[in-house]
C-alpha cells in the first residue's frame, strides 16, 4: 500500500490549493481526482475576483498559493472595481478564458515534485485508533496517509435539475461521489443541503453583437499575484444586454415548470445569486434585468449569460432567452440547471478546517456550505498546510479575523455556520480598514515565511520591496515642513505654526507623493508600485492608530480573570453569534476574550464592564464569609 | 460559578410598617417556596399561606407571590413575601432564609443588576429605576419614568436603526458595485438622514444641562460681603434654623447646604463665609471654600445691604454664570433703594419680598413647557457616548474626499457608540438589509 503523509481528494479549486499548499511544506502528497484532464476546471461563470473575493485571492497569492498566479496567466478582462471608493475596498477581478486558465492549472500541479496526481473514484476512509489513516478506492485500491483533505464540491449526492428532469451528477457530465457521503454521515457529521444553478451557455457566433452594449477592461491591467509583472493575454469586452417585459412573461407563465418552484428541490440557495425565476417573483416589478455575455476563452465562441440561471426545461430556457435583445436567433449550446448536493455543517470544524469528530480529517471548499471559487481556494489552503503540519508533527497554523479574509471566512463558517451558501462580501470584515487587497503581502507572506510554504524567488522578492517599503515611510517620516514652507508650494495646510512631515501630508486622502516631489526631490527615487502603497499606508494610518489604541485600552486589562465554567449565557447585551463564541473558546481572561474571533471592542467593553462588577461582588463575597 | 446564588432581601422601606416585602430571586425560589408555604402558589396569582421555618413554626402569614422565570423582573424565578412590617418577623423570615443552602442576602441593586444580565432591562432602563427610587422630586420622577420605561432606549434604538440603515446602503454600493439594480449613487441618498440625525444628536447633548438640573438640583450659591444676611436667607428658605446668625461678620465659615423643592425641582442651596480680606486663618479657608462653591454654581445671589457691596463684588464670577442681586435689610428703613441698584428687594425679618425672590429664581429652571416627553441625557456616560457618536457621524458627513470604506467605518463607530449607552450589543445583519431591497446577482 503506498503511504503518503497527505491525500487531497478533489481536483477543483479547493483541492489543487489544498494539495499544492501541503506540498509546499513538505508533505508527501496525492491528489485524487475522477479526471486529471479536468484539474483546474471553472465549472460555473469564467472569472476570478471580484469584491470580497478578489482580498481571498491576494491573500492566497501571499502565502504562496496558485490561484493568483493561475489567474493572471488565464485572464482576458481585468477590471478592479469599486477603485474610486476607497483602498479597502476594492476588488480585483478577472475574467478567464477556460482552457488557458484549465492548462496553467495543471502546469502548476504537475510541476511540484512531491505531489503525485490519481485518477479514480474515491469511495470511503480508512480508520485506526480513531484516526483517518487512508483512503479506499472503488475499484479496491487503497492508500495510506496520516491526514486527508477532502474537497469534493457539488460531487456529495449531487443531482442535476433541469425541468422536471433530475440527473444524478457532480457537474454536466460527470459522476456524483456517492460512497463518501455514507462515510461522513458514519462519522455522525451533520449534513445539510443546498442549490446553486448555473445559466445555459450560448453559441457566441449566433449572437447580434452590434445590438448589445460593452464592458471593456481596464487600460492598465493589475495582475492579482505579487510575482507577475505584466498581463500578456490579450484583454476583450463583455457584451451587456438586458431581460424584457416579454422575457418576465415567459419566465412567470412556465414558473411551475421551474424545478425550483415546483416543489422538486430542498436546498437552499444563496440569495445574491438567484436564479431568474427567484428575480422575476420576487422583484417582477423591474422593467428589466441586467446580463453580462461573458465569452469562455479568446479562441472560443461559448459565451456565458451571467444573470439568467435557470432551473426551467431546455425548451422553456431556449423561448426565453430568444426574448432578449441580441439572443433573438441564439443556439444554446448546454441548458442552464440547477444543482442540489450535500454540505458538512462547517461548525462541525475547527478553525484549522480539521473535523472535530475524525482526526485526520480536513474538509475544505464547497463541502463547508460556501460558494466561490475563491472561497474553496482559500479554504484548500487553509486545510492542506495544516493538513501537512499534522503530518509532519508542527504546530496547526490558524487565521484570525484580524489577520485576513481568510481568517473571517473561516470563523464565519466555523462558529455560526451557514444558512445559505457562503460568499465573502467586504463588510463581513470589522477590520475592513486594515484588511485590504493592496496589503494581503505585507500581512501574510511574514507567515508563510515562517511556516515555510513559500519560493525562493518570491521571498527575496517580497524582502527586497519591504526595505524599500520601509525606506519609504522611513523618508516620508523624515521630512517636515512648516505650513508657511507648505504654502509656498502649493499645499493646503492649516496656518497653524505646526510641522508636518511628509507622512501626515499624505494622511490627508487628495494628497500624493508626486505632489511632493517639488519640496523634497528625494522622493522620485521612490519606485511607482511602493508609491502607491506608501499613499495608502498613510492615508490609513490613522484609522490604524485608532483601532491599535483600541484594542490596547483593553489589553490593559487583561489581568481581569474570569472563572472556570463561567456561564456566558448569563452575558446579556451580547449577540447569541458572540456567547456562542464565547462558550466554544472559553477564554481564561479579557486578553483572550479579544482573541476571540469576532469579538468587537464594544462587546469586550461590556464584558469589562460585567467581569469588574463580578469580581467586586465576589471579593465582597469572600469578606462577608470571612466575617 | 455555575450555580448563581439565590438572593434575598427586604424590598420594602423601613420597618416598622404595615406591610414588610421581601423578595427572592434565583433557582432555588421554588425550592424556598415549597419548604416555607408548603408548595409553591400558582404563578403571579396572589395567595394567602402561613409562612412556618423549617421546624414547622409560623414565622407569619401574608400573600405569597410567585414569578417563574423568564417572565419575572429578574428573569429569573423570584418570589414575593408580603408580611406584617414588624421588625421581629421580618427578621425571623431573613433568617430562615438564610439558612437555605444556595441562598445569600442581595447586594444593593442587585435584582436590577440580574435584570440587566438576563436581558430585561437594558443599562438606561436600570439607570432610570435607580433614579426613580430615590426620586425626590416630580421632575426627577419624570425624568426617572421616562428612563425606566424604556422611553429613552427606544430613542437610541431607532437611532441606532437609522445608522444600521444607512450603513447597509454604503455596504450596498461596496459589496454589490457591479450590480445593475444598486445605482453607483445609492449611498447619497442617506447623508441628508445623517444630517438629521447630527441635528439631532447635538439636540439632545444640549439638552443634558437640563437633565443635569432635573438630577442634581439647581445649585444656588448666596454670597456676599460680610454680615450682608446670608445666613438668614438660608434659614428663611429652608424655613429652620440651619445657620447660625449674629451681628458678627464673619459668623460662617464652613459652606452650609440644604435641598429645596422648587416648582417640582431640586434646588441646592449654599451658605458661604463672607468675602473679604482677613488675616484669620479659620475665616481664610471659609472664604476659599466659599470661592469653590461659586465657580459651580447655576445661580449666585449676590447679597448686599448697600448698594456699594454689590459693585465691590461686580468681579464674582468670571465664567458668565446669572447673579442675582439681592438687597437685603429693607426693614431697616435708614436706607433707600433706586431701581436700578438691585434686582429684588428682601427683608428675611418681615418676610417682604421673599415671593419675588423665589419668583426670580423659578426663572432660572429650566422650562420644559412644550415638551412632551423628557427623554434626556441624563448621565455623563449618556453624554459622552453620544458625543463620541455625534463626532463619528460629522466626520463621515464631512468626508466627501475620503473613500466610502472610511466613511463606512465612521458610521459604524457611532453606531458602537449609541449601542454602549444601553448597553446592547449586536452584530447586525446589514446583508438581510441589502437583500430585501436590491435584487443582487449577476
Amino acid at each position: 500500500m503506498t503511504q503518503y503523509d497527505v491525500i487531497v481528494i478533489g481536483g477543483g479549486h479547493a483541492g489543487c490549493e489544498a494539495a499544492a499548499a501541503a506540498a509546499r511544506l513538505g508533505a508527501n502528497t496525492a491528489l485524487i481526482t475522477h479526471k486529471a484532464s479536468t484539474i483546474g476546471v471553472m465549472s460555473c461563470n469564467p472569472a476570478i475576483g471580484g469584491l470580497g473575493k478578489g482580498h481571498l485571492v491576494r491573500e492566497i497569492d501571499a502565502m504562496d498559493g496558485l490561484m493568483g498566479r493561475v489567474a493572471d496567466a488565464g485572464g482576458i478582462q481585468f477590471r478592479l472595481l469599486n477603485r474610486r471608493k476607497g483602498p479597502a475596498v476594492r476588488g480585483p477581478r478577472t475574467q478567464a478564458d477556460r482552457r488557458l486558465y484549465r492548462e496553467a492549472m495543471q502546469r502548476e500541479i504537475s510541476g511540484i515534485a512531491n505531489l503525485t496526481v490519481v485518477e479514480g473514484d474515491a469511495f470511503d476512509l480508512i480508520e485506526s485508533d480513531g484516526k483517518v489513516s487512508g483512503v479506499v478506492m472503488k475499484d479496491s485500491r487503497t492508500f495510506a496517509s496520516t491526514s486527508v483533505v477532502l474537497t469534493t464540491g457539488t460531487f456529495l449526492k449531487g443531482l442535476i435539475h433541469i425541468g422536471d428532469q433530475k440527473i444524478p451528477a457532480g457537474r454536466v457530465g460527470e459522476e456524483p461521489s456517492v460512497g463518501l457521503s455514507a462515510t461522513l454521515l458514519r462519522y455522525g457529521l451533520k449534513l445539510g443541503r443546498l442549490k446553486t444553478g448555473t445559466p445555459a451557455r450560448l453559441d457566441g457566433r449566433t449572437i447580434d453583437w452590434d445590438s448589445v452594449g460593452r464592458q471593456g477592461p481596464d487600460e492598465d491591467p493589475v495582475p492579482f499575484s505579487f510575482m507577475t509583472d505584466r498581463i500578456l493575454n490579450r484583454q476583450i469586452d463583455c457584451g451587456v444586454t438586458r431581460t424584457t417585459e416579454a422575457t418576465h412573461k415567459i419566465i412567470a407563465d412556465n414558473i411551475g415548470k421551474s424545478a425550483m418552484y415546483s416543489g422538486q428541490i430542498e436546498g437552499v440557495g444563496p440569495r445574491y445569486c438567484p436564479s431568474i425565476e427567484d428575480k422575476i417573483v420576487r422583484f417582477g416589478e423591474r422593467d428589466g434585468h441586467q446580463i453580462f455575455l461573458e465569452p469562455e476563452g479568446l479562441d472560443d465562441d461559448t459565451i456565458y449569460p451571467n444573470g439568467i440561471s435557470t432551473s426551467l426545461p431546455a425548451d422553456t430556457q431556449e423561448a426565453f432567452i430568444r426574448t432578449i435583445p441580441g439572443l433573438e436567433n441564439v443556439a444554446i449550446l448546454q441548458p442552464g440547471y440547477a444543482i442540489e448536493y450535500d454540505h458538512v455543517d462547517p461548525r462541525e470544524l475547527n478553525a484549522t478546517l480539521a473535523v472535530r469528530k475524525m482526526p485526520g480529517l480536513f474538509l475544505a471548499g464547497q463541502i463547508n456550505g460556501t460558494t466561490g471559487y475563491e472561497e474553496a481556494g482559500a479554504q484548500g489552503l487553509v486545510a492542506g498546510l495544516n493538513a501537512a503540519l499534522l503530518a509532519t508533527g508542527r504546530p496547526e497554523v490558524i487565521f484570525s479575523r484580524t489577520n485576513s479574509y481568510i481568517g473571517v471566512m473561516i470563523d464565519d463558517l466555523t462558529s455560526r455556520g451557514i444558512t445559505e451558501p457562503y460568499r465573502m462580501f467586504t463588510s463581513r470584515a470589522e477590520y475592513r480598514l486594515s484588511l485590504r487587497a493592496d496589503n494581503a503581502d505585507a500581512r501574510l507572506t511574514p507567515l508563510a515565511m515562517e511556516l515555510g510554504c513559500i519560493s525562493d524567488a518570491r521571498r527575496d522578492r517580497f524582502t527586497d520591496w519591504q526595505v524599500q517599503f520601509d525606506d519609504g515611510r522611513q523618508l516620508l517620516k523624515s521630512l517636515s515642513v512648516t505650513p508657511a514652507e507648505g504654502n509656498r508650494h502649493g499645499l493646503k495646510l492649516n496656518q497653524d505654526g505646526q510641522r508636518r512631515t511628509a507622512f501626515e501630508i499624505l494622511s490627508y486622502l487628495d494628497q500624493s507623493i508626486s505632489a511632493l516631489v517639488p519640496i523634497w526631490p528625494e522622493l522620485s527615487s521612490i519606485g511607482s508600485r511602493v508609491v502607491e502603497a506608501l499613499e495608502i499606508d498613510a492615508a490609513y494610518a490613522v484609522y490604524m492608530d485608532r483601532q491599535a489604541a483600541d484594542i490596547a485600552g483593553i489589553r490593559r486589562e487583561e489581568n481581569l480573570v474570569i472563572p472556570e465554567g463561567f456561564d456566558f449565557d448569563r452575558l446579556s447585551g451580547l449577540s447569541n453569534e458572540l456567547k456562542q463564541k464565547l462558550k466554544q473558546h472559553a477564554p481564561r481572561n479579557l486578553s483572550q476574550v479579544m482573541k476571540v474571533d469576532g469579538m468587537t471592542p464594544a462587546a469586550a467593553s461590556l464584558i469589562l464592564a460585567w467581569l469588574k462588577r463580578q469580581n467586586g461582588s465576589a471579593e465582597r463575597e469572600e469578606k462577608a464569609s470571612a466575617q | 460559578m455555575t450555580a448563581m446564588h439565590t438572593i434575598y432581601a427586604l424590598s420594602s422601606g423601613a420597618l416598622p410598617a404595615g406591610v414588610a416585602v421581601v423578595r427572592v430571586s434565583g433557582q432555588h425560589t421554588a425550592a424556598v417556596l415549597e419548604a416555607l408555604c408548603g408548595e409553591a402558589p400558582s404563578p403571579r396569582i396572589a395567595t394567602l399561606k402561613s409562612i412556618r421555618s423549617r421546624n414547622g413554626f409560623v414565622i407569619d402569614s401574608g400573600l405569597v407571590l410567585y414569578f417563574p422565570g423568564p417572565a419575572s423582573f429578574t428573569g429569573e424565578d423570584c418570589a414575593e413575601f408580603q408580611i406584617h412590617g414588624g421588625r421581629a418577623a421580618v427578621n425571623a423570615l431573613l433568617e430562615e432564609l438564610s439558612k437555605f443552602e444556595g441562598l445569600r442576602h442581595a447586594e444593593a441593586g442587585e435584582f436590577s443588576r440580574r435584570a440587566f444580565q438576563n436581558g430585561k432591562l437594558d443599562l438606561v432602563e436600570v439607570e432610570g429605576l435607580a433614579d426613580l427610587i430615590v426620586a425626590e422630586t416630580e421632575m426627577q420622577r419624570r425624568l426617572a419614568i421616562e428612563h425606566s420605561g424604556g422611553g429613552q432606549s427606544k430613542v437610541y434604538a431607532a437611532w441606532a436603526k437609522r445608522l444600521t440603515h444607512a450603513r447597509a446602503m454604503i455596504e450596498a454600493e461596496l459589496d454589490f458595485a457591479d450590480e445593475d439594480d444598486v445605482p453607483g449613487s445609492v449611498s447619497e441618498r442617506i447623508w441628508q438622514d445623517m444630517s438629521v440625525l447630527a441635528q439631532e444628536i447635538a439636540a439632545h447633548i444640549a439638552d443634558a444641562p437640563i437633565a443635569e438640573i432635573i438630577r442634581d438640583g439647581l445649585k444656588i450659591v448666596i454670597a456676599g460681603e460680610p454680615n450682608a444676611g446670608k445666613s438668614s436667607l438660608l434659614n428663611a428658605l429652608a424655613q429652620r434654623d440651619i445657620a447660625i446668625v449674629t451681628e458678627i461678620a464673619g459668623t460662617t465659615r464652613d459652606v452650609l447646604s440644604v435641598d429645596l423643592s422648587l416648582a417640582g425641582f431640586s434646588v441646592k442651596l449654599y451658605d458661604t463665609a463672607g468675602l473679604r480680606e482677613t488675616e484669620e486663618r479659620v475665616e481664610q479657608e471659609g472664604i476659599r471654600r466659599a470661592r469653590e462653591v461659586i465657580e459651580r454654581a447655576d445661580l449666585i445671589l449676590l447679597l448686599s445691604e448697600t448698594a456699594s457691596g454689590f459693585d465691590s463684588l461686580s468681579d464674582i464670577t468670571s465664567d458668565g454664570t446669572a447673579v442675582l442681586r439681592v438687597a437685603t435689610k429693607i426693614d431697616r428703613d435708614d436706607r433707600q433703594w433706586s431701581p436700578d441698584e438691585a434686582d429684588v428687594l428682601i427683608s428675611t425679618r418681615t418676610g417682604e419680598g421673599m415671593d419675588r425672590l423665589l419668583d426670580e429664581i423659578a426663572a432660572h429652571l429650566p422650562d420644559l413647557s412644550g415638551r412632551t416627553s423628557l427623554a434626556l441625557p441624563s448621565r455623563r456616560r449618556h453624554v459622552d457616548s453620544l458625543r463620541q457618536a455625534l463626532r463619528a457621524i460629522e466626520e463621515s458627513l464631512a468626508g466627501q474626499h475620503y473613500g466610502l470604506d472610511i466613511r463606512a467605518e465612521q458610521l459604524r463607530l457611532a453606531g458602537d457608540a449609541i449601542g454602549r449607552i444601553t448597553g446592547r450589543v449586536d452584530v447586525e445583519n446589514l446583508l438581510d438589509v441589502i437583500f430585501s431591497e436590491f435584487c443582487i446577482g449577476k
